[in-house]
């Protein structure tokens, strides 16, 4: 039925616009489709894939084929399937050949049941997903039926609810929104929370009634399926010969999710394995450990070994058969024909009847261990408690499971900034408005008790019970219900902050907003203006110009609220209602569509409606009124004659007809009518509201005015509400959102304001793009003073945010005069209108809007770091590690955080590097290169000092240690970095990298990112790590040694990329630093074990030969030969492998110096590798010749006398082990146990079957028979032990002597035991008492610095001929730095003193000379901000330095860049049609100059 | 960071939280085992820790190895190598194969008294029994009586496997190559009286108790051994066939002793095996006393073509088998290198102690 039920026929028309296929998925009215055409669309429909998913690799009949041929990818298998084959040819025959390939098959077996189970899970959940009911339109029955999601077909028509997962990539036909909007959350896809908008597809918006599928009959053309999740292309044919395009903005991408939206009906265009997702979607990877590299080297090494040994007993062997033939000798047997073999084949022979036999040593079971042991170390380090994570209920997970010991040998790690060191939860924490600061210390208050709660709690008890019993609806009450109390007090310390979390982690709908955003405790000095505010204009609201009511600072604090509530896209949605579908038809679909039109309606100037009786009547406006421009038309009725409502549901909502969004609390306040009520209702309306923001940011600033009883009440496309206490609900309607992009670091909304009816420009922006966008304010009069003196002081408000490490937002506003408007809407029409180059036009349009603006105030949002990082990153410093930021933020953000989080510390110097050009970074790395050298001798004594060392120095963090040293950091913004990594200077780059401390790149995309990583990796043969969270980190992770993902905020797209995920960054130290270390300490002397397990056992068979004349005789019995290996001696190893703990975790956690034994391969090393194998050749000699002597002229028979020697052979592989292992628990005896029983009890069974079989050998009774031979017991006593001897001392001697990091570590964890027992408690008080975050937000006191080298700056200046720069009143001898060497705190000044754009066409080199300024106390920033900004008309005249623009300071980069030109050129021929061109053009090139 | 060791506590305070399970999370099982918290032992290899354990090696290696030193100087051997290379040797007649049978005697005198049970052996040296194809060389289902292996036998006796169309039993090159000298053993009794007592070699009882009665067994049927054998041909080499290798039924054939002893290959080129029995005859009496002996033999084997020897050995044996001074030597050098390495452990313990532990104090 699932092909009748199809919508109709599909074409895939390939050949009429070649490169892209068309996928046409037309409808006809149904059943009366010519039957021809419809035979024709399902045949080609065959080569549409179905929704079904199915990532199994393999199917019942393929499975064995298939697998066997993937085991053979494996070199060592097809070596393991060659030796066996070659026991089938008899003349080199060495064990009967149905028994050598025993192990063989036992390896592949294994193996392939593995796969089959792996397989077999995959199967299981393709199941489940395939399973998956969701309505599909059939055809036949004429209405929605349930389907599978594997019944789906591309051209089915679906119907989602609210709140389902998306089953294909979907065409958006219809919603139930009034708008044709319909919200879905991409977190499974992209890991972003926050909701994303998809339009009806136009041409469907407009229909009146429920959409039909009967009568859909247009024709779809869609691009070949692709992995672009940011890209949709394609055209509706409409049955008329309309074409509409599609954009991303219709497509409905699978395993998102629906959300705010009743239902909506769409058509499948992409199904199963060609949706984006799935296409997105690329397997596990293999990586192959470092460990495993060097292992399969040294494995060759054996293979050589191997070689060698064989060729020497061929040569043997054809001397000794040589020797004997002509004798006669009795023992020499001739052929079968009873000719003789001539020395020569016989070596031949002898040759490849001795890699037979000595195969063991290249160990068949090496690769099944290992893969068994990591196995093992996943499941524990899965099942590591201390890395759970409660708050969000995960616990890491090992994605790649072949890497682990690669933990234990990370050298550097890179990260990612926001999301991974940040909590990327903002919080807002302060604010200045109209140049007073309202440090909100309440709210500062509250935040530090949110930590001591959390502490607290810690301490107390364990919640998670309780509160996880508790349903999802209590505890959301009891969040809501304290929210809006004001006072102090009311902030819980009851419900704690666990429960909280909880809470924000059960409402999952809302993005972005925990508990902390939404609760601010208000200023009071702030709430009071803002409550008089209100007050007065709820008074002089009928007045004629309500706001001249107001003092100039209230009035700017009224518009600063305003401006927090309304310029932003943030989406209001109460939880459990989704907008219902009002079908509301309108000639007009904008607010505004023509010149004429607006001109029109803005003819009458006072407004009826606009300031009607109360914010009720303003609510019960309906649609109509608002589209036509909020009743601004005294014939508004005109339009509401078209106005026709379809209410589709409830009773209550149709009660209420008139209401365009029927809500039963409106529909209760219409009838409330009074004030108070009206009060009480919104606050009950509040608490319902949900904000839904693109940026966690803007959902900060939402709730921090909502705090301030300024509530965003409900925003549809053209019109804004806010409710204040009381002046009621106010309506703006607006005109226009110029959304924020990146370039121009701002956004703007444009709007009428319903008191003033003036057109009012709202902009929010980074504060270096809004100070130089502000009105210039002549100095003249009192009013430009004292604006004057309002931006000097938010500056320096800024200054001071960001020295605290807030991220800072500037709030401007602009009143427009309708004519300023008229001018600027039509260019902007013109600007929306156009086909080509729309996007650049935009941008030029919001230039020109966003000027001469008014500040009103600024914000500091604080971007949390998350718990613990500055403790981990000092811990992973001292383990060694070196850690790089790489992040796409700006510079002085990424300073901030980095202070923050101690990844630089302010005794050391940072190295800034900013060049606009290739040359100017080159000559910028010399010069760095050179400072550093001038340095090095001292600190690489320093470091050789540090490493020399054999104590710790626990107490003494590397911070104190490094203080007579300063060590450097490096910190290079996007574009100098995309020139370090060019080939010419990347080397330079590196080592100056390496020398530094830590190295930080803001401003870096994704590919640099992965670049960097990539050069790390390959020039300094470095073992990398990169943990990221989000899909801009996706590359780095991939590219990296091991990629660690963290599974929080951003979601799933890192940690579908990375090898491990955490919930948390500080998951990080416990997984490098304890399981790292574990695994790979664990995994090299495994491997070790290993090697020298088999070379001892060969060795064995070796010495024998010379006493056998070189006939690759073995006196160990063939079945004991092989599966010595596989099951006698395996166990013990493999439980040491997994179980050892070289050093308690305790102390690896408190001496993270011990993680750089793996860092320097310290277990493993070729030394080690060959001291083990000379170790077993010594061990295999007397275990071999203690045998030989103590039977040497007996009646012994070969095989009588080979058991010993195995028995011998396992007790000393078992002693060896003891030796090695350093931690012995039960298993490990049980499992040594185990393996001597087994041996003896296999020995005693296969010596009892059979009398007459398993020839040469024929062991009947031999076991039994020496069980009763005291000589027996007497060499397996002594042969152990003498073999064992010398390393038993060795390593006691080294213990004694000289003892490694690791040693001393172990016996500091003996002697100290308590400590270890409980290492929790002493840890979590330490960390307690550290207070991190306050600290931190405590603002930093910075000490005095080093001075800067001059020499780079002098290399400098002759560089760019005479610089001069006028040093800093301070008096300081600041130098004339065009070099980097600054400290920090220059380049926070710099940030303060942002100097106004001076750009000259033509390319000047500006600099601006750092002031250096470390000397004054962080209270200096009150100091008169001043533009150091020098240029150079000297270098105008240098042509090859034309384009060289340097500049240092951070903050106050004034460059001329490539790319800032190439942005003029199209900006220029736009402009030149302009009426403002030079205006425009230095506004522009303003912002592109700061953006870089 | 203080939060993840929450667990702990939890567990030190009692069993976690999840009261009734109702609370499922991903929280991982607090157990010992799961994090990885086993008790255990944690040796740490130093000097002042391992000490002990090389001198309790000493201690107990070195008693033992005087006891087994002790134990093997007390068993009584005498060997005579009658391979007959040196000219002066009465076999040396018998190098030339154109003596048959070349019957030798070798004078020899027991210094001491045997005491016991006197195991009597023929070795052979550089004869290279563990050549890989040699011991291949058997088809031990023959050997076990099976009557198709007999007339069919394995491929692996190649090429001893037929001969002129008969079925080789025994085939194969082990007991092709079975040694053949015939051994007597003659006591002077005195002086005065040339006539030499014959010493009774009990040919029975050498072979492994579960190689004459389960491992080797004739061939099945109620006749005679020849019967039994029919439509078989003997090894190239021997002189008779194996029915006739003993006139007691219970040892000719396959379960003759002899054969039985010579298809156990030996596991090194120089070798021993044992051929006869003397037992003790009463507790009065040494088995083997003093005196002068004959040694008779029948000189059929040859060796000297591959530079082999032949040896006939007497031994007492006591607990630990057949003489041998190596075991004793052996725990008795080990022993004492432990304890001398024990004392340089606890010279460097002793010296090296305070500074370690001022190093520990340090940390």
């Amino acid at each position: 039925s699932g092909r009748g039920s199809r919508a109709g026929p599909r074409s895939y028309l390939g050949g009429r616009k070649p490169p892209r296929a068309h996928r046409r998925a037309g409808g006809d009215p149904g059943a009366g489709a010519p039957k021809g055409e419809r035979l024709r669309m399902r045949g080609c429909a065959l080569h549409l894939a179905d929704n079904r998913l199915k990532t199994t690799k393999y199917t019942l009949l393929s499975f064995l084929p298939k697998n066997l041929f993937e085991q053979f990818h494996r070199l060592a298998n097809v070596y393991f399937v060659f030796i066996a084959l070659l026991n089938f040819v008899p003349a080199v025959n060495a064990f009967q050949p149905g028994l050598a390939l025993a192990p063989v098959l036992f390896i592949l077996a294994v193996t392939a049941i593995k796969d089959l189970w792996e397989d077999y899970s995959r199967h299981r959940s393709d199941h489940e997903i395939n399973h998956l009911g969701c309505l599909v339109f059939s055809r036949e029955e004429k209405k929605y039926v349930s389907r599978f999601w594997k019944e789906i077909h591309v051209g089915d028509f679906v119907h989602l609810r609210c709140n389902e997962i998306i089953p294909a990539d979907i065409l958006l036909l219809s919603s139930s929104d009034p708008d044709g909007l319909c919200h879905i959350e991409t977190a499974n896809l992209d890991g972003e929370t926050n909701l994303k908008r998809r339009q009806v597809v136009r041409g469907f918006s407009e229909l009146v009634s429920e959409f039909n599928p009967l009568m859909f009959t247009s024709v779809i053309e869609c691009e070949k399926p692709n992995n672009d999740l940011t890209r949709f292309r394609g055209c509706i044919i409409h049955s008329n010969g309309e074409k509409a395009g599609l954009h991303k903005e219709n497509l409905l991408l699978r395993g998102c999710t629906i959300r705010n939206t009743e239902a909506v009906v769409g058509i499948v265009i992409y199904a199963g394995h060609e949706t984006k997702a799935l296409l997105n979607n690329s397997g596990p990877r293999y990586k192959r450990s470092q460990l495993e590299r060097q292992m399969n080297c040294d494995v060759l090494w054996c293979v050589l070994l191997l070689l060698c040994m064989s060729l020497f007993s061929a040569v043997g062997h054809g001397l000794w058969v040589w020797r004997y033939q002509e004798k006669k000798a009795l023992f020499n047997v001739p052929e079968s024909d009873g000719s003789s073999l001539s020395p020569a084949t016989a070596a031949v022979y002898s040759f490849f009847t001795m890699i037979i036999v000595l195969q063991v040593l290249i160990p068949i079971s090496l690769y099944v261990s290992i893969e068994i042991v990591k196995l093992c170390q996943v499941y524990f380090i899965h099942q590591d408690i201390d890395l759970y994570d409660e708050e969000t209920d995960s616990q890491l997970q090992c994605r790649a499971l072949n890497i682990t010991e690669d933990l234990g040998q990370i050298q550097y790690i890179f990260s990612d900034k926001t999301g991974t060191l940040t909590e990327n939860k903002m919080v807002f924490r302060r604010c200045t408005v109209s140049g007073i600061e309202y440090s909100h210390d309440a709210n500062a208050q509250r935040l530090a008790r949110y930590q001591e709660v959390d502490s607290e709690e810690e301490e107390v008890a364990p919640r998670v019970g309780t509160v996880s019993q508790r349903g999802s609806i209590g505890s959301h009450q009891s969040i809501r219900i304290t929210h809006r109390s004001q006072s102090i007090k009311s902030h819980r310390r009851s419900s704690s902050r666990a429960e909280a979390k909880r809470a924000s982690m059960l409402s999952k709908h809302t993005a972005f907003s925990s508990p902390m955003e939404k609760d601010i405790t208000p200023d009071p000095k702030l709430l009071e203006k803002v409550s008089e505010c209100d007050r007065r204009l709820a008074v002089a609201r009928h007045q004629e110009q309500p706001l001249s009511y107001l003092s100039p600072e209230l009035s700017d604090v009224f518009d600063f609220f305003i401006a927090l509530t309304i310029c932003n896209t943030v989406v209001v949605t109460s939880p459990d209602q989704p907008r219902q579908k009002v079908r509301v038809r309108f000639e007009l679909k904008s607010p505004v569509k023509t010149i004429e039109d607006f001109l029109r309606r803005f003819t009458p100037s006072r407004l009826t409606s606009g300031s009607s009786n109360s914010s009720i009547g303003n609510l019960s406006t309906n649609k109509s009124s608002h589209k036509s421009g909020l009743g601004l038309l005294s014939n508004l009725s005109q339009e509401n004659m078209f106005l026709k409502l379809e209410e589709r549901l409830g009773p209550q909502a149709s009660a209420i007809a008139s209401n365009g969004y029927s809500s039963h609390t409106e529909d209760w306040a219409k009838e409330c009518g009074a004030e108070d009520c009206t009060k009480e209702q919104g606050q009950h309306l509040e608490q319902e509201l949900r904000y839904e923001a693109e940026s966690p940011d803007e959902a900060a600033l939402v709730y921090a005015a909502r705090a301030y009883s300024c509530t965003l009440v409900d925003r549809l496309h053209d019109q804004v509400s806010v409710e204040l206490p009381h002046l009621g609900r106010l309506t703006f309607e607006l005109l226009h959102t110029l959304g924020f992009d990146s370039i121009r670091k701002r956004m703007s909304v444009v709007i009428r304001h319903p008191l003033t009816d003036e057109i009012n420009v709202y902009t929010k922006g980074a504060d270096s793009v809004v100070m130089d966008l502000l009105l210039p304010c002549s100095s003249d009069d009192a009013r430009g003073k004292h604006q004057k003196k309002i931006r000097s002081k938010t500056q320096n408000y800024l200054n001071l945010y960001a020295v605290e490490g807030l991220r800072t937002l500037c709030i401007a506003k602009r009143v427009l005069s309708k004519e300023e408007y008229a001018c600027w809407l039509q260019r902007h029409l013109e600007a929306e209108s156009s086909v080509d180059n729309r996007e650049e036009l935009l941008f030029q349009s919001a230039l020109r809007l966003e000027t001469n603006l008014h500040l009103l105030g600024a914000t500091g949002i604080e971007d949390r770091l998350q718990d613990g990082v500055p403790e981990t990153i000092a811990k992973l410093r001292q383990a060694g590690l070196q850690i790089w930021v790489l992040t796409g933020d700006k510079q002085e953000t990424a300073i901030n955080i980095a202070y923050a989080c101690k990844l630089l510390d302010h005794g050391e110097e940072v190295i800034t590097l900013n060049a606009e050009s290739q040359e100017a970074c080159a000559a910028l790395l010399d010069q760095c290169l050179h400072y550093v050298k001038s340095k090095a001798p001292h600190s690489t004594l320093e470091n050789i000092e540090n490493n020399v060392s054999v104590q710790f120095c626990p107490q003494n963090p590397p911070s104190t240690c490094s203080i007579s040293n300063p060590s450097l950091s490096l910190v290079i913004d996007g574009r100098s970095l995309a020139y370090a990594l060019e080939k010419s200077l990347e080397d330079k780059f590196l080592f100056l990298a390496k020398q530094c401390h830590s190295v930080l790149c803001c401003r870096s995309t994704p590919l640099q990112k992965s670049m960097v990583v990539k050069l790390v990796r390959s020039k300094l043969k470095a073992m990398t790590l990169a943990i990221g969270d989000g899909a801009n980190d996706v590359s780095m992770i991939q590219v990296a040694d091991v990629g660690v993902g963290i599974s929080g905020q951003e979601g799933m797209q890192a940690v579908m990329a990375s090898d491990f995920a955490v919930p948390r960054f500080r998951y990080l130290e416990r997984l490098l630093i304890v399981h790292g270390h574990w695994c790979y300490s664990r995994l090299a002397n495994m491997v070790l074990y290993f090697f020298y397990k088999n070379t001892m056992f060969v060795g064995l068979l070796f010495w024998f030969q010379f006493y056998c004349g070189f006939s690759a005789s073995a006196m160990i019995d063939q079945w004991y030969l092989i599966f010595f290996n596989l099951l006698f001696s395996s166990l013990p190893q493999l439980v040491t492998g997994v179980l050892d703990k070289d050093v308690p975790a305790g102390m690896l956690l408190k001496e993270p110096q011990l993680y750089k034994s793996g860092q320097n391969m310290e277990e493993y090393q070729p030394r080690a590798f060959w001291l083990n194998m000379a170790d077993a050749a010594f061990q295999s000699l007397v275990c071999f010749f203690i045998p030989y002597l103590a039977y040497y002229d007996s009646n012994v028979d070969v095989f009588t006398w080979g058991t010993p020697v195995t028995a011998i052979a396992l007790f000393t592989f078992l002693l060896h082990l003891g030796i090695e292992t350093k931690t012995w628990t039960w298993l490990n005896w049980l499992a040594c146990g185990f393996s001597t029983l087994l041996f003896f009890s296999v020995a005693l069974i296969y010596n009892t079957s059979c009398a007459t079989c398993y020839p040469p050998s024929n062991p009947y009774w031999t076991m039994q028979m020496l069980l009763g031979d005291p000589v027996f017991y007497l060499i397996c006593l002594i042969a152990p032990i003498a073999a064992l001897l010398p390393r038993l001392f060795f390593k006691a001697l080294q213990g004694s002597l000289f003892p490694t990091q690791l040693q001393l570590g172990r016996q500091l964890a003996k002697k100290l035991p308590d400590t270890l027992s409980t290492p929790k408690e002493t840890f979590a008080q330490g960390q307690l008492s550290e207070q991190p975050r306050t600290e931190f937000s405590e603002g930093r006191i910075i000490g005095p610095s080093e001075s800067i080298s001059k020499d780079c700056a002098t290399q400098t200046s002759q560089l760019t001929q005479q610089l001069t720069c006028s040093p800093e009143a301070s008096g300081e001898p600041s130098t004339v730095d065009t070099n980097m060497p600054l400290k920090e705190n220059t380049l926070l000044k710099g940030l303060g003193t942002q100097a106004p754009g001076c750009s000259r066409p033509g390319g000047a080199v500006m600099l601006e000379c750092p002031r250096d300024s470390r000397r004054e106390p962080t209270s200096a920033c009150h100091t008169a901000p001043l533009s150091p900004l020098f240029s150079l008309p000297t270098c105008g005249s240098l042509n090859w330095i034309s384009s060289l623009s340097l500049a240092s300071g951070l903050g106050s980069v004034f460059q001329f860049s490539r790319s800032s030109l190439q942005m003029d050129k199209p900006d220029g021929e736009f402009l030149s049609s302009s009426s403002q061109p030079d205006q425009d053009l230095h506004g522009l090139q303003g912002q592109v100059t700061d953006y870089f | 960071m203080a939060m993840n060791y929450n667990a702990k506590d939890e567990v030190d305070g009692g069993p976690p939280c999840a009261p009734g399970g109702t609370a499922k999370t991903r929280r991982p099982d607090n157990t010992a085992f799961k994090q990885q918290r086993l008790p255990a032992w944690q040796p740490i290899l130093t000097a002042g820790t391992v000490l002990p354990t090389f001198f309790i090696i000493g201690l107990i290696f070195i008693p033992i190895g005087i006891g087994i030193f002790v134990t093997s100087n007390n068993i009584r051997e005498i060997e005579i190598d009658y391979t007959g290379t040196e000219p002066s040797s009465p076999c040396n007649k018998c190098l030339s194969l154109d003596v048959t049978p070349c019957i030798c005697t070798i004078n020899f005198t027991l210094e001491k008294s045997f005491e016991g049970n006197v195991f009597m052996y023929y070795g052979l040296s550089n004869f290279y029994q563990n050549h890989r194809r040699y011991v291949k060389s058997r088809d031990d289902s023959q050997l076990n009586g099976d009557p198709s292996a007999l007339l069919n036998p394995s491929k692996e006796c190649e090429p001893y496997r037929r001969n002129e169309d008969k079925p080789i039993a025994p085939c194969g090159a082990i007991a092709n190559s079975m040694f053949n000298d015939t051994l007597e053993l003659f006591l002077v009794a005195n002086e005065s009286d040339p006539t030499p007592v014959p010493i009774p070699l009990k040919r029975k009882g050498i072979a492994w108790w579960t190689d004459k009665n389960v491992k080797f067994r004739n061939p099945p049927g109620g006749g005679s051994l020849e019967e039994r054998f029919k439509g078989t041909t003997k090894p190239v080499n021997w002189l008779k066939p194996v029915y006739m290798l003993d006139s007691d039924e219970d040892n000719s054939g396959f379960i003759n002793e002899d054969f039985i002893v010579w298809m156990r290959t030996a596991a090194l080129p120089t070798f021993r095996k044992l051929y006869r029995l003397i037992e003790r005859r009463s507790d009065f009496h040494p088995t083997l006393p003093a005196g002068r002996y004959y040694l008779n033999i029948t000189y059929n084997y040859p060796v000297h073509s591959f530079d082999g020897r032949k040896r006939m050995i007497l031994s007492t044996i006591s607990w630990m088998g057949g003489k041998n001074p190596f075991l004793g030597i052996a725990y008795i050098t080990i022993g004492s290198i432990s304890f001398l390495l024990g004392v340089v452990l606890l010279v460097i313990n002793h010296k090296y102690r305070n500074s370690s532990n001022t190093a520990d104090i340090t940390i």
